[in-house]
């Protein structure tokens, strides 16, 4: 009960959320300089003073901003994002088509560097001091240091162009039509790289965190109490000490998964790879409002899902969190 | 086809095309080296920047006219020396008044709907579409009194005055031919049609996944038998600079274009013994930059100034060093490749000596530390070699004790500032089409002040340059037409009216195994019903 009560004061907070997020949004686009029309004039190579003020007129933009506002407002109430000023089609379906690329990429890097990155983390914390702790540790370092579009172009000089393993750009084939699981291993070849340059930095990040955090853990009593009670070492290590160890990587998945959506701008810039990232990325040096903003929109209700998500997590991990 | 001394499109010439001589130029040039044109294969292509959509006309930004002049054709395309060559018309001629022009139409062209093409398309695609939504069309189709169809296959044009330059216009990138039965009546730019195109061209639109490559397969009921040659083209939306030259390098395209390849990444294509670098193909477009200078700022309306910036330019080092190689140092305003250039004109060489004695003449003293007077610059924001071009006008402005403030921006915001006149000094470049009158008369005469991008922004005036402009445009014969450019070109370079840098050209970097890419002035904006992989 007193978790539906959490919830329900949870999903007020997030339309309060979304609503600001959607005026405060509209009025930081709306003052970069630039529009459309001059986007679109500057493009063209030649304009006149007609040129201008049709594209203003037809984008609406001739109308003062309160009305624009008020239009645009009140058109996401209802579900409607409006339409691409450029590409003239309905901004939700231009996100859709590209969502699912993205999520492929993000998802793929996500679980990569969560796996990874604790496994990491895990074995340097058991050998700490070791000489397998240093070579992890200064691995996780170089990853994390490491700029992530450098990353990407050296993945690509190494398994593209010298080995010419993976392909270099794009998400899949193009011209030879593939179906079923020919069409899956495609797409999956085309992911490793992206996906691996999208997930190193963070793997890097989850590493070091399990490392330390499970060393904290380590040192504590209750370990040393179950210790002395017989309890088997890898009972230990999974009960005792990964269990309080999780508790700030969940908090730091919280953070990524937010992120990974407007942090695969790069990845996707450096890849070819046609999400959304990079729709929001054209749209915004295009002035395409409608279609920035509805990036916009769409990528703050997932991070405000993805702290939801984080939230009831700790409670299923750590009972002490749960509303009395 | 025979091109009078003077540039002259002279009435012979008109008179002279025909379907079957573009066509046999090409496969004679073909054999020429021994190779017979094979059907068959894709041609996969980089394109930069993703287009918004593929109809010309409703989008003029180049990659849209790159990729749309497959789908779409005009009248006519034109040669490297700028003469007009059959493509939707099999002929035309012009009337000895110098009013009408009667253009004759291919038979048996259909758009890829299946519905035969006529001369009332002609007449809608001429008098409404480009009419309505395109300012360049606009300026020259509003001379147009009169537009007849004798029969539907031929259509007359006649002009309120003689009009030299009007048969430059009729290329797929200025006035493609849209389907009339689509189109009429509708709104332009939002019509549905705009997300699936149909022309004429020898390749029809199958699928575009945004962000990642527009489809294009051969279009059967093609009018020419036998063509095109490629099944499919390809188009490659690759955003990165970095990732275009691997994907060049790895044979993952065929050919890039345009701005594809930054010009410094250039050299290192020279040596792959598999490609082939062109710079033709650009005459009909023939780019000049400069340095464009906003004489409502002091000390940039002083003449003298202006000279002194222009002799402190090593345009020279400038191609070599920045571009490679990859274009023409410019001797005029107007580029070498376009009608009525004076090949007699020169600026003043390279002298930072000389530069910086005609500022202590004209009394700009320098201050302690060695300026003169301080500018901004708003650097062009089309990518990393505009970049390297403003630090390299740093340090030169620097040697003539100018400082100069980089400002950098985006492309909206460039636009938007140059409009407004927000600006001290930037980089401007801009198609000069083919004949002054199109191309160069807009950045310089008085009445073309407008706070819109791509006019006299500068704000440069000069009565004796208006006069000259006018009498370009409005003289019935090239004799006439030659005499007035010289004087425009001769008044300009006197008052150093813009900095003029650089004729550009843009690489067409291409696997040796495509062939005739770049047959026409047009480049890669022809519509490649004739091009094979071999």
């Amino acid at each position: 009960m007193s978790i539906l009560r959490f919830l329900l004061a949870r999903m007020a907070k997030m339309v309060a959320v979304i609503a600001t997020i959607v005026v405060v949004n509209f009025l930081l686009i709306h003052a970069a300089p630039g529009d459309p029309a001059s986007v679109l004039a500057g493009q063209s190579g030649a304009a006149d003073a007609r040129f201008v003020e049709q594209l203003r007129h037809q984008f609406g933009l001739d109308q003062p901003l309160s009305t624009q506002l008020w239009l645009y407002v009140s058109s996401v109430a209802t579900g409607d994002l409006g339409i691409s000023h450029l590409q003239q089609r309905p901004v939700l379906d231009l996100i859709l088509e590209r969502l699912s690329a993205t999520l492929i990429l993000t998802l793929s890097a996500f679980a990569f560097s969560i796996a990874a990155g604790m496994a990491l983390g895990v074995a340097a914390a058991q050998r700490a001091g070791s000489w397998i702790d240093s070579a992890l540790t200064v691995l996780a370092l170089g990853f994390y240091c490491t700029p992530i579009f450098w990353v990407g172009l050296m993945l690509v000089l190494v398994f593209s162009v010298s080995l010419d393993w993976l392909p270099s750009f794009g998400m899949m084939t193009i011209g030879a039509p593939l179906h079923g699981l020919a069409r899956v291993q495609d797409i999956a070849a085309h992911l490793v790289l992206p996906a691996l340059t999208l997930g190193l930095f963070y793997m890097a990040v989850y590493a070091r965190m399990t490392r330390a955090s499970m060393l904290d853990s380590l040192g504590q009593d209750y370990v040393r109490t179950a210790r002395a009670k017989g309890v088997p070492e890898g009972r230990i290590l999974r009960r005792h000490i990964l269990r309080n160890a999780l508790l700030p990587i969940v908090t730091l998945a919280g953070v990524q998964a937010g992120q990974l959506i407007g942090g695969s701008v790069l990845v996707e810039t450096v890849f070819a790879w046609p999400g959304i990232g990079r729709l929001a990325f054209d749209a915004l040096l295009a002035r395409d409002y409608q279609v920035l903003l509805g990036v916009f929109l769409t990528t703050s209700i997932m991070v405000i899902l993805f702290n939801l998500a984080t939230d009831l997590l700790y409670l299923l991990i750590d009972p002490r969190m749960r509303p009395a | 086809m025979p091109i009078s001394g003077d540039h002259a499109l002279s009435r012979r010439a008109l008179l002279a095309g025909t379907a079957a001589s573009g066509v046999l130029m090409t496969l004679a040039e073909a054999r020429a080296q021994g190779i017979t044109p094979k059907s068959g294969g894709t041609l996969t292509s980089l394109l930069t920047p993703e287009p918004a959509i593929l109809v010309p006309g409703v989008n003029n930004q180049a990659p849209t006219l790159i990729a749309s002049s497959k789908i779409f054709q005009g009248l006519l395309d034109y040669s490297m020396a700028l003469e007009p060559r059959p493509v939707l018309a099999k002929s035309w001629s012009l009337s000895d008044d110098k009013l009408s022009y009667t253009f004759k139409l291919q038979e048996g062209v259909t758009f890829h709907d299946g519905k035969p093409f006529t001369a009332d398309d002609v007449i809608f695609s001429i008098m409404k579409f480009h009419f309505d939504l395109a300012p360049r069309a606009r300026s020259v189709f509003q001379k147009i009194k009169q537009a007849t169809a004798p029969d539907p296959l031929t259509v007359v044009f006649t002009l309120d005055s003689p009009f030299e330059p009007f048969l430059l216009m009729f290329h797929a990138t200025a006035a493609a031919i849209m389907p009339k039965h689509l189109y009429e009546g509708t709104d332009f730019r939002n019509n549905p049609n705009n997300q699936k195109p149909i022309g004429t061209g020898p390749f029809q639109f199958v699928e575009w996944q945004r962000g990642g490559f527009i489809r294009l397969k051969k279009y059967d009921g093609y009018w020419k038998k036998g063509q095109p040659y490629l099944d499919e083209i390809v188009y490659r939306i690759v955003p990165d600079s970095q990732s275009r030259a691997l994907a060049m390098e790895t044979g993952q395209v065929l050919m890039s274009g345009a701005s594809d390849i930054e010009p410094f990444d250039v050299p290192r294509f020279q040596q792959k013994p598999n490609l082939e670098i062109e710079t033709k193909g650009w005459e009909c477009f023939a780019p000049l930059m400069w340095i464009e200078l906003n004489h409502r700022v002091k000390p940039l309306g002083d003449v003298k100034v202006r000279k002194a910036i222009s002799m402190a330019i090593d345009r020279d080092f400038i191609l070599r060093r920045l571009w490679f190689g990859v274009g023409k140092v410019a001797t005029s305003p107007i580029a070498s490749t376009t009608l009525f250039y004076d090949p007699a004109s020169k600026l003043a060489a390279h002298d930072v000596r000389a530069a910086n004695i005609l500022l202590d003449e004209a009394g700009y003293k320098a201050d302690s530390s060695g300026v003169r007077f301080k500018l901004r610059h708003l650097t062009l924001p089309y990518g990393e070699i505009w970049a390297r071009l403003a630090e390299y006008l740093r340090a030169t402005f620097k040697q003539i004790g100018i400082e100069l403030t980089l400002e950098s921006t985006d492309t909206g915001g460039w636009a938007s500032r140059v409009s407004a006149w927000d600006y001290d000094t930037t980089i401007n470049f801009l198609y000069q089409f083919g004949d002054p009158t199109l191309g160069v008369e807009r950045t310089y005469v008085s009445t073309n002040i407008q706070k819109v991008v791509f006019t006299n922004t500068g704000g440069y005036t000069n009565p004796e340059v208006d006069k000259a402009f006018a009498a370009g445009r409005n003289g019935a014969t090239a004799a006439e037409r030659k005499t007035a450019f010289a004087t425009a070109q001769s008044l300009l370079i006197a008052d150093m009216a813009q900095i003029w840098i650089q004729e550009m050209s843009f690489p067409t970097i291409h696997d040796k195994k495509a062939r005739n890419l770049i047959q026409f002035g047009s480049g890669i904006h022809a519509c490649y019903d004739d091009v094979f992989l071999a």
